[in-house]
């Protein structure tokens, strides 16, 4: 099981590739918003940039705040999310400690998935996925991303 | 989004109203550079200077704005003040993605607001906010308080000028997010005299993408040629400062207001030597995996103790030549000083280098003095330049008032005209020959990426007149159509007509992509159109002597070849103009 980790950020130089590629790639979208990771300058642009994405926690805050089953915990952390299910209430945001999922302005929440799409669109090679350990990878599927 | 019509937003500062309108055009005038001269002409006033009210201060991006990489820039359109006619200045930043996500094809302000404000921009936000308490601010304390009022970092423009807009100088530019400009012909003037000290664009709405599946490959084909090949290493490696070098070698790099065309210590400002020296890291235009712009640090030690502050700031090959070896100053770090003051300041770079060496030239020669001048200014003297930048943006005294004009403005009234290093307005950073000489000096924006006068100079030994006119109006043609989409010039190699046209496919643009060849002789006619109703007149531009007077690899200039080229252009200048375009389709 993979997650996707931001290592080197310091080397990031803002253009914005990753966020644009998650959402047309993943989401079939034009957007900077409606993204998995999300690039934002930490106090103008002479102070360089960090990147808002899901930090694949296991237990997930979103997954145990989701009332509905739409975001449920994924083998190696984060969430796996079923778009059919989400009634939009916005627990999931509220409960992420580090601010990594976007709420569009009808409350549709944007999460990482862990899919990777993002890192061969980075021009100084910031981001890359990880192999992580999970207890058992049977039965793991692919997540589910429906509009 | 895709729309056959621009939906724009028009904001009239005097009566604090604005209003959402669909403007018709797409597909005769595409967006950007055509969208621009368009919207002049729906608000603009020809008969009317500059600085009146209603006059228009458009921004304006392109069908592919933020459908595929390097399409990241925005054009600027106004009345200038520099020559009180038509001008268009453009820059990367985030205002193009931040405008595309604002879900605006452009933005007209007009009017004049009675006291200092900010515009406030989102999808869903209009706003006019009073900020008397930032006028007189510098462009750096402006932008650190725009952010602190206007939050969403990250995904927002911030717009603004500093003392020398305010001033209504015609040398001061609009400062695109702290490292890029809308530098060239006073656009900053243009927001001064609206009271309007900042604008600020969040990009918060989102947008369906077309169902085909040829978008998302196409954008991965234009990625990978942008990305994987050594097109772009020029832009990712040393920048654009990368030009220092070979121009000096070949004797093409403007040096102490022109009177050399090198210098043998000029490795001290070369590209490998700020590299080397001063760059601290790298930012990218939103929508840009290039990266080009080269953020460059000094530090200052301000106590007796070792107490140090570092400020950081973005160089090029233009404000390395323009604070650099026209000045003199061969030093990266001291150039980097003088270029913080000119950011501080607000003012174009180029411009404002480029008159200082004039006014250095005609201190040494006596023709004004302190009493001018304010401060001693000789060449290579940084801490004089970092003083006299601050009094042109300040207008200090009659002397800076008149040199913030324009260069030949305070020429003509001080003498002095022969070596003013003026082509249209200040010169930029190529010193190739005639052909650039002459493309600068009647180019549409008096910029050397008007056309690629500077290449042609390079590559072409023949003096033939017909043929580099033709060369000239043909690039100019085709960056047109780059500008109108709006992409960045440095991708013109990658973004050609055909694989323009499949992008425009892709997208749902299927009319303009079968007509690029049209739209862009459109546009280019309409351009020229909207200049010359603004009182153009290619004859009344002069190439002064000193660009006559110098040496480059070619041997000495051919001041009547330049002259020959000069009319030549002009002439075709006034006939594409003249040209009506149903003319033109029943001559074919």
């Amino acid at each position: 099981m993979k997650i996707l980790t931001t290592p080197r950020m310091e080397r990031c130089i803002g253009c914005h590739s990753c966020s644009l590629a998650c959402a047309r790639l993943v989401h079939k979208r034009l957007s900077w918003d409606t993204a998995g990771i999300r690039i934002r300058t930490s106090g103008g642009l002479s102070t360089g940039f960090e990147a808002r994405t899901c930090l694949a926690c296991n237990p997930a805050p979103c997954a145990q705040a989701c009332p509905t089953g739409a975001y449920s915990q994924r083998k190696g952390g984060g969430v796996i999310v079923r778009k059919k299910l989400c009634i939009r209430c916005g627990e999931c945001a509220k409960a992420c400690p580090v601010d990594a999922i976007y709420l569009d302005h009808t409350g549709e929440p944007f999460v990482c998935i862990h899919c990777g799409r993002c890192v061969p669109y980075c021009p100084h090679d910031c981001l890359e996925t990880e192999e992580v350990i999970t207890e058992s990878a049977a039965g793991e599927k692919g997540e589910e991303v429906q509009s | 989004m895709i729309r056959d019509h621009f939906r724009i937003v028009t904001i009239n500062l005097t009566t604090g109203q604005s209003a959402i309108v669909d403007v018709g055009g797409r597909n005769e005038v595409a967006g950007g550079s055509g969208l621009a001269a368009h919207l002049f002409a729906k608000y603009g006033q020809a008969d009317k200077p500059w600085d009146e009210p209603e006059q228009p201060l458009i921004f304006a991006i392109g069908p592919l704005t933020g459908y595929f990489p390097l399409m990241s820039k925005t054009v600027c359109a106004f009345r200038s003040p520099y020559h009180n006619q038509y001008a268009e200045s453009h820059a990367g930043g985030r205002s193009a993605l931040a405008l595309r996500f604002a879900d605006l094809d452009a933005v007209v302000i007009t009017g004049k607001a009675p006291k200092p404000v900010c515009i406030f921009l989102g999808s869903r936000r209009i706003e006019i906010k009073e900020v008397h308490y930032l006028w007189g601010m510098d462009v750096y304390a402006t932008g650190k308080y725009l952010r602190h009022m206007f939050r969403g970092s990250g995904h927002r423009s911030i717009l603004r000028i500093g003392p020398a807009g305010e001033n209504g100088s015609s040398m001061a530019g609009i400062n695109a997010d702290t490292y890029r400009h809308f530098g060239r012909l006073g656009g900053g003037a243009v927001m001064g005299v609206k009271n309007l000290k900042g604008i600020a664009i969040q990009g918060d709405s989102t947008f369906l993408l077309p169902g085909n599946k040829d978008y998302p490959r196409l954008f991965e084909e234009v990625h990978k040629q942008l990305t994987d090949t050594d097109m772009m290493s020029k832009y990712h490696d040393l920048g654009t400062p990368s030009n220092v070098i070979p121009l000096n070698s070949i004797r093409a790099l403007p040096v102490r207001n022109l009177q050399d065309t090198s210098d043998p210590n000029i490795a001290g400002i070369s590209g490998e030597r700020f590299a080397e020296a001063a760059l601290l890291r790298n930012n990218a235009c939103a929508g840009c995996p290039v990266g080009c712009i080269h953020i460059g640090f000094v530090r200052e030690r301000f106590a007796k103790e070792n107490r140090y502050l570092y400020r950081q700031i973005a160089y090029d090959h233009e404000p390395i030549f323009a604070t650099g070896s026209m000045l003199g100053v061969l030093d990266c770090f001291r150039v980097l000083d003088i270029i913080d003051i000119v950011e501080r300041m607000g003012l174009d770079v180029i411009s404002g280098g480029v008159a200082l060496a004039w006014a250095t030239e005609a201190f040494e020669k006596g023709i004004i003095s302190e009493k001018e001048t304010i401060i001693p200014l000789k060449f290579g003297d940084a801490e004089g330049y970092k003083e006299a930048m601050k009094h042109l943006a300040m207008g200090t005294n009659e002397f800076y008032q008149t040199l913030s004009k324009g260069t030949m403005v305070a020429a003509e009234r001080y003498n002095g005209k022969d070596f003013a290093c003026v082509l249209g307005q200040e010169m930029a950073g190529y010193a190739t020959g005639e052909v650039f000489f002459t493309s600068q000096a009647l180019g549409f924006r008096h910029s050397h990426l008007d056309s690629g006068g500077y290449s042609y100079d390079q590559k072409t030994e023949e003096k033939n007149v017909e043929k580099a006119v033709d060369f000239l109006v043909r690039e100019e043609q085709e960056r047109v159509f780059l500008t109108s989409m709006i992409a960045c010039l440095f991708a013109r190699s990658v973004y050609n007509g055909e694989l323009l046209g499949r992008c425009l496919n892709s997208v749902g643009y299927a009319d303009l992509a079968g007509s690029i060849s049209d739209v862009s002789r459109h546009i280019q006619k309409m351009r020229w159109r909207t200049r010359f109703a603004t009182g153009f007149d290619p004859g009344s531009i002069s190439i002064p002597k000193r660009f006559t007077e110098i040496e480059t690899c070619k041997g000495k200039i051919d001041a009547e070849y330049l002259q020959k080229l000069k009319d030549g252009y002009a002439q075709r200048i006034i006939e594409l103009s003249a040209d009506d375009d149903k003319k033109t389709e029943e001559k074919r």
